[in-house]
């Protein structure tokens, strides 16, 4: 009993020593004083650089596009680990119960506007809010939808697993492109390069690669995220191995 | 957004969250937990975020509570009774 007070008294005193030093930090920084130099270059040149209206969409995908390749292969990971964990032979839908009449109408009405919403966000990552990443979870839940008010529905594997493996390899491609074209790794050679969509900055067609990237990524996390699920919600038939 | 409305989202994610960790129905913690993500959405929302909102709202709202709901129903529904005190003492 002795040892778990001294323990617990010792943990608070060092929290106490990291907070004061932390808090000691914190002061030297002014507050409400704008530091942010890297931020201020983005939002000046970010027209002109990359095209695109959306800031951070110009530095997620162009800017820091490296970045965004390594975040698509750590859920890549995390699916393809989901799957393996719960990886049968024969695995099929168990749920005995149809859903109830209010889920089953709103899955039927609401589901192109879901996916529709997903894609827009996606499509009009450069120009509105948003991205492949939002873009891609809407269309997950789209699916999600379709699984719990469907006992029956599975999802085409022939074009899930492929579509999934095609969007990244997309991706790779976009940026091999760029090494080839421009010298370093997602080059952005639509804009750069080419110069195609200078005139109308603001509209569809402009920001060079950033609305294909975030369409194959849209695409890729979408797909992704509906295997998680898919993996998840279905069970391994009796005696199966 | 004016600064009693942070508050009232703040104190909604904290209760919420309280909630989540001390409810002994899983099912119910995991709606706890969705409804953190919810509140979070919605402060992001008013924050100026709406790409961050949209994430958090899909994905910690939707998805990952929906995650949780399976593997509560590939295992058990109640957390074991062996600890009977709160969170005010526990720790």
């Amino acid at each position: 009993m002795v040892g778990e007070v001294v323990k617990r008294v010792l943990a608070i005193v060092f929290i106490l020593i990291i907070g004061f030093w932390m808090a000691k930090a914190l002061d030297q920084v002014p507050f409400g004083q704008d530091r942010m130099l890297v931020g201020k270059y983005y939002l000046e040149h970010v027209e002109e650089e990359t095209g695109a209206v959306n800031a951070v969409t110009a530095v997620v995908v162009n800017y820091r596009g490296f970045d965004t390749l390594g975040e698509v292969t750590v859920l890549f990971i995390t699916s393809t680990g989901v799957a393996a964990l719960l990886w049968r032979k024969k695995r099929k839908r168990t749920a005995k119960t149809e859903g109830s009449v209010v889920l089953t109408t709103g899955a039927r009405l609401l589901l192109p506007f879901i996916m529709l919403f997903g894609a827009y966000i996606f499509i009009h990552g450069h120009l509105t809010p948003g991205g492949g990443f939002p873009g891609g979870a809407t269309i997950a839940t789209a699916f999600l939808f379709l699984y719990l008010a469907f006992t029956v529905y599975e999802i085409d594997h022939k074009i899930l697993e492929p579509l999934e493996g095609l969007t990244g390899v997309g991706y790779v491609i976009v940026g091999l492109t760029g090494l080839a074209i421009g010298g370093y790794f997602l080059f952005d050679w639509i804009w750069q390069t080419w110069g195609i969509g200078k005139e109308n900055i603001g509209r569809l067609l402009s920001a060079g690669f950033i609305p294909i990237i975030y369409t194959l990524i849209g695409i890729k996390v979408g797909t992704e995220l509906t295997g998680i699920v898919d993996n998840m919600i279905k069970e391994p038939e009796e005696g199966g191995q | 957004m004016s600064d009693w409305v942070a508050i009232f989202i703040a104190a909604l994610m904290v209760v919420s969250a309280i909630f989540a960790v001390e409810w002994r129905d899983l099912l119910a913690a995991v709606i706890g937990m969705a409804a953190v993500s919810l509140f979070a959405s919605i402060a992001f929302f008013f924050l100026q975020a709406p790409d961050v909102a949209m994430v958090e709202a899909s994905i910690g709202a939707a998805l990952s509570a929906a995650v949780f709901i399976f593997a509560i129903k590939r295992t058990e529904r109640y957390e074991n009774e062996e600890e009977g005190t709160g969170w005010w003492v526990r720790w």
